[in-house]
This record gives C-alpha cells, sequence and structure tokens, in this order.
C-alpha cells in the first residue's frame, strides 16, 4: 500500500528459534511444545545461583549459516554479551545475547514484489526503488502485474537465548521454563519496507530459507517464529529520501504473517491521521490485538531502554577460522532462489511451476526423484510438474515410481484417438439394439456385452472403466 | 598432637596404617567446632551428620584397600559453594532459607576424592568485604585475638582452618578474599590462575574476576587441594587445562615491586618481608627490583569492574524466586549493585567499564612483561597486619584500599600464593608469592622452600 503524500519506512526484526536438540547454554532438550511445564530444566537454564552457561556449538554454527544464507559477512570475531533487564519469565535477571559484535553482519534478502502496474505512486523516486533490480519478468498476461525485484538490507544475525513462558490463569501468572535458553537467532533488517506487502513477501521468503537449512520449523503456529515491524511514515519528498522519521513504533511479538501484515496496515492509517492533524505519532511500543482489529499501546518510551549491555563474562569471545566459516558455508546446500533458477533452466519449467515446487524442500526434493525414474519411461520433468501442481497428488502417500505410473496410465488413455473411439461407440450402440433396451429396462449386464463389442472394434488398448463410462454417456 | 591440628598429609598417613579412623578424626573437628565456633563464628552450618556418615563410608573403603586423595579429610565450604540439600546462604538473609539442589563441581569433586565435608562457613555476604564482618550472620573472630578481623571474605574458611576445625577449607578470591584472611590467621591460602578451577555451582560475586581455591595448614596440602579442585570442566567455559614447566629454586629469579615500596606498608610488616626476601635468597634464589607502572590503577579499575559485574550477578535474586525480598540486600551489596548499575549505564560505560578493561589489560601488560624478567614476584598481602573489628568498617573507602596489593591478580588472571611470614604485635602476616598463568606448581615449589625453612604453620592459635 502506497500513499501520495507519506511514504511508510518500516523496519523488521524477526525471531526464530532454532531446533536443535539441546538448549542454548545446558544440555536439557530444546523442544517444549507440548511439554509437560517445567519438566526440562536445570540449574543453567533456570537461573540457580552458581549455574554457568556453556554455549551451544551446533546453534552458533547454525546461526552462521542464517548469516551466510541472507549474505552476511561473518567477522572472525565474536562474542554474547549481557543485556540486563527486569521480567519474570527472565531468571537470571539478564539474557544473554549479542550487541556489538554479532556473528552475522551486512547482508540482503531480494524480494520479487508484485505491484499493481497503475500504481501511480510507482512514478516517484524512492530510496528503495532506487536499489530495486531491472524487471526479471516484466509481464505475464495473466496477472497484468509488474514483478519487481526489491533488496531489503539485513543489518544483523544474531544469537541469543529464549525467555520463559508466562502463563496467566485468573489472578496466577506462571512461568514454565521449558522454553528458557532455547537457542533464539534475531534477523534484523534496515528499515527498507515500504509496505505490509514488502514485509509478508519477506518474511514468507526468510520462512522459506531457514526451513531449506533444516534449522528450524519457522512454525508460526508454535512461536518458533516471532515478529517486531517498527514503523513510521515519512513525507513523500526527494529531499527526505534515506532520512528516518523522529518517532518509531514498534509492534510486538506478532505470531502470524497475515497479522503483521494487519498490523502494518491499521498502523500506517492511524500514523497518517495523526501527522495530518499536525501531530507526531508517540514512540511507543504496542502489541497487536486480534479481536479489536488494532493495535494496542504496551509503553510509551521516553528515550531507549537502558539494558546495560556489557560482554558476558561467564563465555569467553568467539574466534573463527576462515576455513570453519568455509566449512559451514558447504553445509548450506541449495537454497530456494538457485534451485528456483535451476528448475527453470534445467527443466524448461514456467516461473510459476518453479516457484510452486521449490516452495518446500520436501516438494522439490520428490520432484527431482521423480524425474530420475520418469527418465526411464520417456515421462518428461514438464509432464510431472504438471501432474504434481494440477492433481494435488499427496507426496508423504505416493513413492515417486508411483507417480510415473499414474502419469503413465492416465497418458496412454489421453492419447487414444478419441473420435476414433466415439464412433465406434455409436456404431455398436446403433447396431445393438436389444441389449440397448435391455440395458435401460434394467438388466446392468447388458453393459458388459456392449463394452465387450466396443474395446473389440477399437484396436489401441484402452481402460475398461473409460468405455463404461463413455458408453453409459451414450445411453442417456 | 590432636587429630584436628593434622595436616592433610599426615591425615592421609595415619588414615593409611590405620592408627586411627576417619570418624576419629572428624569427631575431633566437630568437638573442636563446638567448643569454639560459639566465639569464632566461623561455621554458619555444621553438618555433623551428614559428616559421620561419610566419614563411616570413608573408613569402609579404607579398609577395602580404597585409596583416594582427600579420603576420610574433614573438610569446610565456604558457604558461597552450592551443596545439595544443605542450605547455602552466601552470608546474605537473601538465601537465609536456600537450598540448592545441585552440588558445585569443587563440591562433586572434593566429595568424589573421598573427603568428609563438616560444614559451611561465615563469610561477607556475597563476599562483599576484606574483613568478615559484613556477614548476615555476624562476624567471624580473629582466633589469634577475638578484638580482631580475621580478613575477608573467605574469614570462616581461614579461621577453620587456622583453629583446627577442619583440615582444609574451600575459599573464593575475587580481589583477595583467600589471600587476606589465609594472611591474618597464618595459614596457606591459593588464589589459583583464572580457569585453573571450575567455577561453576559457586555463587557468582564477579565473574571474570572469581578464582576458586583453598585454605591449607601448609603448602604441600595446598597442592593436594587443587590436585583435586583444579582442571577443565564441561559446565564452565572459562576453565583450561594447561601445564607449566618447573625449575629448580636456584635458577629462579623472584621479584619485588618497586612501586610497592611507596605504598604506605605498614614498618612491623616491611621487616618481615625484608626477613621473607633474606630466607629466600638464602635458600638460593635471585631476588630483585621489577616495575608494575600501571599497578597504582588496579584499586579503580577493579572497583568498576567488580560492582559491574555484582550489579548483573545480584540481579537474579529479585524476590520472585528464593524467598527473600530485595530489601534483605545489606548495605555493601545495595552500594556496589548501584555503583556497577550506575558504570555500565548508557552515556557512562564509555568513560567507566570501558576505560577500567582497557586499564586492566595494561595491568596484564605489565604482568607479562615483568614475567619475562623474573619467574615469581612477591608482595605483602596486605598493606597492614589485622585491624581491630569495627575499626574500617563505616568507611568503605579504607576497607577497599585493605586490597591495593592482591586485585591486581584478579584482574591479570594470575595465581596467588599466600604463606605466614610471621606476627607483628602477635597477629599473623604473610606474603604472596604471584606467578604467570598456571603457573601454580612453581608457586608451590617456591613455597614449600620457604615454609620447610620457617616452619611458621607450626604455630596455633591459643583459643
Amino acid at each position: 500500500m502506497k500513499n501520495d503524500k507519506y511514504i511508510p519506512v518500516i523496519g523488521l526484526e524477526v525471531h526464530v528459534e532454532l531446533k536443535t536438540k539441546s538448549k542454548m547454554f545446558c544440555s536439557c532438550k530444546a523442544e517444549y511444545f507440548g511439554e509437560k511445564p517445567n519438566t526440562n530444566t536445570c540449574p543453567v537454564c533456570l537461573g540457580l545461583p552458581g549455574a554457568l552457561p556453556v554455549p551451544n556449538q551446533k546453534a552458533i554454527e547454525w546461526c552462521v549459516m542464517i548469516g551466510l544464507s541472507l549474505g552476511c559477512k561473518i567477522p572472525l570475531f565474536s562474542k554474547f554479551d549481557r543485556k540486563n533487564y527486569f521480567y519474570p519469565d527472565l531468571p537470571k535477571g539478564y539474557q544473554i545475547s549479542q550487541y556489538d559484535e554479532p556473528f552475522a553482519i551486512n547482508g540482503s534478502l531480494k524480494l520479487k514484489i508484485k505491484n499493481d502496474p497503475f500504481d501511480k505512486t510507482q512514478a516517484f523516486g524512492s530510496e528503495a526503488q532506487a536499489r530495486r533490480g531491472h524487471p526479471e519478468q516484466s509481464r505475464t498476461d495473466e496477472k497484468l502485474k509488474i514483478d519487481e525485484e526489491k533488496i531489503i538490507r539485513i543489518r544483523r544475525v544474531h544469537m541469543e537465548e529464549d525467555t520463559a513462558k508466562l502463563i496467566h490463569q485468573g489472578q496466577d501468572s506462571l512461568i514454565d521454563f521449558n522454553r528458557s535458553g532455547v537457542p533464539l537467532v534475531e534477523i534484523v533488517t534496515q528499515p527498507d519496507f515500504e509496505s505490509a506487502q514488502e514485509v509478508v513477501e519477506y518474511l514468507k521468503k526468510l520462512q522459506q530459507i531457514v526451513r531449506y537449512l533444516g534449522v528450524s520449523d519457522a512454525d508460526m503456529e508454535k512461536g518458533n517464529m516471532r515478529l517486531e515491524p517498527n514503523i513510521s511514515l515519512r513525507i513523500n519528498d526527494k529531499e527526505l529520501i534515506g532520512k528516518l522519521p523522529n518517532y518509531k513504533v514498534e509492534v510486538k511479538n506478532i505470531n502470524s504473517f497475515r497479522f503483521v501484515e494487519k498490523a502494518i496496515e491499521y498502523e500506517i492509517k492511524r500514523q497518517e491521521e495523526i501527522l495530518n492533524n499536525g501531530e507526531t505519532p508517540a514512540q511507543e511500543t504496542m502489541g497487536w490485538n486480534e479481536k479489536k482489529g488494532q493495535t494496542v499501546s504496551q509503553r510509551i518510551k521516553e528515550e531507549a531502554n537502558d539494558y546495560r549491555y556489557f560482554p558476558e563474562p561467564d563465555i569467553p569471545p568467539i574466534r573463527f577460522t576462515q576455513d570453519q566459516i568455509s566449512k559451514i558455508k558447504s553445509q548450506i546446500g541449495e537454497l530456494p532462489e538457485e534451485k528456483l533458477k535451476r528448475f527453470q533452466a534445467g527443466f524448461g519449467l514456467s516461473a510459476y511451476d518453479a516457484e510452486i515446487l521449490t516452495r518446500e524442500k520436501p516438494m522439490a526434493n520428490f520432484f527431482e526423484e521423480t524425474i530420475i525414474v520418469g527418465k526411464k519411461h520417456n515421462v518428461n520433468p514438464k509432464q510431472i510438474a504438471n501432474f504434481l501442481i494440477n492433481r494435488d497428488i499427496d507426496i508423504n502417500l505416493t513413492l515417486p515410481a508411483q507417480l510415473i505410473q499414474i502419469i503413465l496410465n492416465a497418458t496412454q488413455t489421453d492419447q487414444i484417438d478419441e473420435k476414433e473411439l466415439e464412433k465406434i461407440i455409436d456404431k455398436v450402440l446403433k447396431e445393438n439394439p436389444k441389449a440397448v433396451s435391455d440395458y435401460k429396462s434394467g438388466k446392468q449386464n447388458a453393459i458388459m456385452f456392449l463394452m465387450g463389442q466396443v474395446m473389440k472394434n477399437f484396436k489401441e488398448k484402452i481402460d475398461a472403466e473409460k468405455v463404461r463410462i463413455l458408453i453409459m454417456e451414450g445411453l442417456r | 598432637m590432636k587429630l584436628n591440628e593434622l595436616t592433610i598429609k599426615e591425615a592421609r598417613e595415619g588414615l593409611k596404617s590405620k592408627k586411627f579412623s576417619s570418624v576419629e578424626l572428624t569427631k575431633a573437628c566437630l568437638e573442636q567446632i563446638k567448643k569454639h565456633n560459639k566465639d569464632l563464628n566461623a561455621f554458619i552450618t555444621v553438618t555433623e551428620k551428614e559428616a559421620l556418615d561419610q566419614a563411616k563410608s570413608a573408613d569402609e573403603l579404607i579398609s577395602s584397600g580404597q585409596d583416594l586423595p582427600l579420603l576420610g579429610i574433614p573438610i569446610a565450604l565456604k558457604d558461597l559453594f552450592s551443596t545439595k540439600g544443605i542450605k547455602t546462604t552466601a552470608g546474605s538473609k537473601v538465601l537465609e532459607n536456600y537450598v540448592p539442589q545441585y552440588d558445585a563441581t569443587v563440591v562433586k569433586k572434593i566429595k568424589d576424592a573421598g573427603a568428609v565435608i563438616v560444614g559451611k562457613t561465615n563469610l561477607d555476604a556475597w563476599a562483599h568485604g576484606s574483613s568478615g564482618e559484613n556477614s548476615d550472620f555476624g562476624p567471624t573472630k580473629n582466633p589469634w585475638n577475638k578484638e580482631y578481623v580475621p580478613g575477608g571474605s573467605s574469614s570462616g574458611s581461614a579461621v577453620s582452618v587456622a583453629s583446627d576445625m577442619c583440615l582444609a577449607a574451600t575459599g573464593t578470591d575475587t580481589g583477595g578474599s583467600i589471600r587476606l584472611p589465609a594472611s591474618f590467621n597464618n595459614v596457606v591460602g591459593l588464589k589459583p590462575t583464572y580457569g585453573k578451577v571450575s567455577r561453576y555451582g559457586i555463587i557468582a560475586m564477579a565473574s571474570s574476576l572469581d578464582s576458586i581455591g583453598h585454605f591449607t595448614k601448609t603448602v604441600e596440602d595446598s597442592e593436594i587441594m587443587l590436585s583435586v579442585t583444579g582442571g577443565k570442566d564441561i559446565m564452565d567455559a572459562t576453565t583450561l587445562e594447561k601445564k607449566h614447566e618447573v625449575k629448580p629454586l636456584k635458577k629462579m629469579k623472584i621479584g619485588i615491586v618497586a612501586q610497592y615500596s611507596f605504598m604506605g606498608i605498614d614498618k612491623n610488616l616491611k621487616t618481615l618481608l625484608d626477613n621473607a626476601d633474606k630466607q629466600l635468597k638464602k635458600l638460593g634464589a635471585n631476588t630483585e627490583y621489577i616495575s608494575l607502572p600501571n599497578t597504582q590503577y588496579a584499586t579503580a579499575c577493579y572497583y568498576i569492574i567488580q560492582p559491574s559485574e555484582v550489579s548483573s550477578n545480584l540481579a537474579r535474586y529479585d524476590g520472585i524466586r528464593y524467598g527473600s525480598a530485595r530489601q534483605n540486600f545489606g548495605d555493601e551489596a545495595k552500594r556496589r549493585i548501584m555503583l556497577g548499575t550506575y558504570t555500565l549505564s548508557a552515556g557512562y560505560y564509555d568513560a567507566y567499564y570501558k576505560k577500567a578493561m582497557q586499564v586492566r589489560t595494561l595491568i596484564k601488560q605489565d604482568f607479562n612483561y615483568a614475567f619475562k624478567k623474573v619467574d615469581a614476584i612477591i608482595t605483602p598481602v596486605s598493606p597492614t597486619p589485622p585491624w581491630k573489628l569495627g575499626e574500617k568498617i563505616n568507611d568503605p573507602l579504607k576497607m577497599y584500599l585493605s586490597d591495593i596489593f592482591t586485585v591486581t591478580a584478579n584482574l591479570a588472571g594470575i595465581p596467588g600464593l599466600s604463606v605466614p611470614i610471621g606476627f607483628s604485635n602477635g597477629l599473623p602476616v604473610g606474603m604472596q608469592i604471584l606467578g604467570p598463568q598456571f603457573s601454580e606448581a612453581r608457586l608451590f615449589q617456591i613455597g614449600y622452600a620457604y615454609e620447610q625453612a620457617t616452619q611458621w604453620y607450626k604455630q596455633k592459635p591459643k583459643l
């Protein structure tokens, strides 16, 4: 959504929970969904006196992997810091996070934005547009939309620990420490988004990447992925490109793409009204209330929170060698973007088909396995793609070889001379009036005779069921 | 000689040769505690029942021919060490009723080595203090003169060893909390290299400075204790395993810090230090002056870094857990929380914490440079002998300055061994032997030679 008078300036913080076996700083099980509260805890994640954190190497590698997948630089020196603040879900009184030396910095993610070609605002120059690449696919007739590329700059990717979970029951607030210390990766963008749609597009991509990497299920409902957009509006004026407004509204902990879209759109409208009245929206932290369909103020910030960050003395700084980083890089495998390109170029798929087939890795893998089987039976990738996309094949219940069989069966019947078959059926029905009247008077067996006649006259191999259906249609 | 007066080494020999049992030895210690703890206030908790059970098991193991480094030896633990099922107060009302659900790594190691735990010793609350007076459970008294402070913060541990209530006791040293009370009680105190002994399970004071050590009657015993407690621990990411070469004392050069001559050292103490210097020369070592130019900034630097970390480490005692509300913190803890919160605040961090960390690097470099010239350094532990109870309690700055010679080792992460060097007006004083990181073996070597020549450890307080 663009606006003539104002341009939205949106940045995003995304928390992704990693699916490592153990927690970030202790050996407790990291999976907490559906577990009995406070069953996966130890002195470390309970923050008991004297307990010390020992970092999970796998989690750090995965954080670096996410960073690399987003085109980030990986500094050879990194460290953990303490973020000091009080909250009942934080048993140590500080969260172990990263402040000024995160694991990954300065990356980017390319979006394909589907724009309305009649949107006037596109004619206006903007900072973001200046970064846009050439439209890859300028026009597709069916959609009448322009696909454009836009780069979202990623500021940093850092590692931290999740907090415990507060459960409010009537007057009581209960704390479940199963979630305390679960590895959390925070991905922070520059304020490069100009619409809710761009944000959603980015989130889908990000979700797809972490799923491809196999480092998180990124399941929104389970809270594996949590979203915090910060939104402000700037006046649509070339002079102001790249300048940030003097306020920022943060919306905390949104757990669905749809809600994030709604919250952003709501905020844009709300802030626009305030600005139109000649006022400045307050710098505040909001929550999204789905029932009311609006953002709700949680706290107004006079200035930035003082978290009194300092280097975590319990964990020595982390020093990588270039070799270690290369090794992590080599574990990444093919990312959605590359796979999509390969599917298009290598298998002659349309962008549309390739996008559907690469959306999830299991589907892409199934597709490729089926291609191998298909080669032996002269079934080409395009046919397989069509079947997978149009026939709603459940890849969890179908083997690649079975899919090829389905395709073969279907194509055999498809290839027969339909007109010839029609003629023969007509002929058989005319030449056998007795059987026809027998069938019409209720003798079901008569159809078997007619089927036999048709199949005898038709020289090609043909599916009996298909013949039966066609005869019944002819008898109507 | 009474059994409780034995050293670890002597007791191990006696137990092995069945001259006496661990139960007898343990009873002798418990008897001594019963007799004198009321006056000295060395223990917060005495674990008599557990101790006798452990002693019995130890005797059974000894009978079955088992040999473990501390088998059957009665040991006390500073009440900062988490002990499963035994309350651990940190000397503070805030944790008055806190019972840990796990053992600190060092506690586990000591138990696994066969030791008998006789109790938890008194300390300045949260290990904040140099005199032992800052305990919420009352001050510990110096057994050499009960009107004097025993030194802190590991006050109860030092006193328990000095007054033969146990054969050894654990301590923590963040700015001198082992070395100072060791010197004030005529016992041997080791502050190991940072990273040599696991901190896991020991209530944190200032995490980048806390060193886990112990008090013993002799240098040899100190070495035995370190052989049990030291080594890499998978539960403490800052621990390391490193070895250091050893060479004969006759080939060693020992440094004396030139700057310390001007730092207001007590006259009697000065004489005793000179004697110690002469003694080391007599033993064949060469001594020479060295320079630690940034040492003058050590206390200032320490009193920024330490409270900063304290303010963060004490945040968890928020009144939600552990039962006691925050108003139970004493003045000293509150003072450090406020100081530390201030020095870490936005706008002040660069001027204080960051600057202090830079100075810390310079202090480390001073030592690195010095240890290129000498093998070890000797310095006084404190600028004065023990002072009277109450003398400095209302003057925090004066109290802080009693640590001027000890905090440098914590800032640099190097080991320090405090050994007795005699008495000033009937009160014990000590010197510390400092060495490069992981050079404990060298410190023991120097300490042992000096101790054998002087035998100060044979002097006992009249209780």
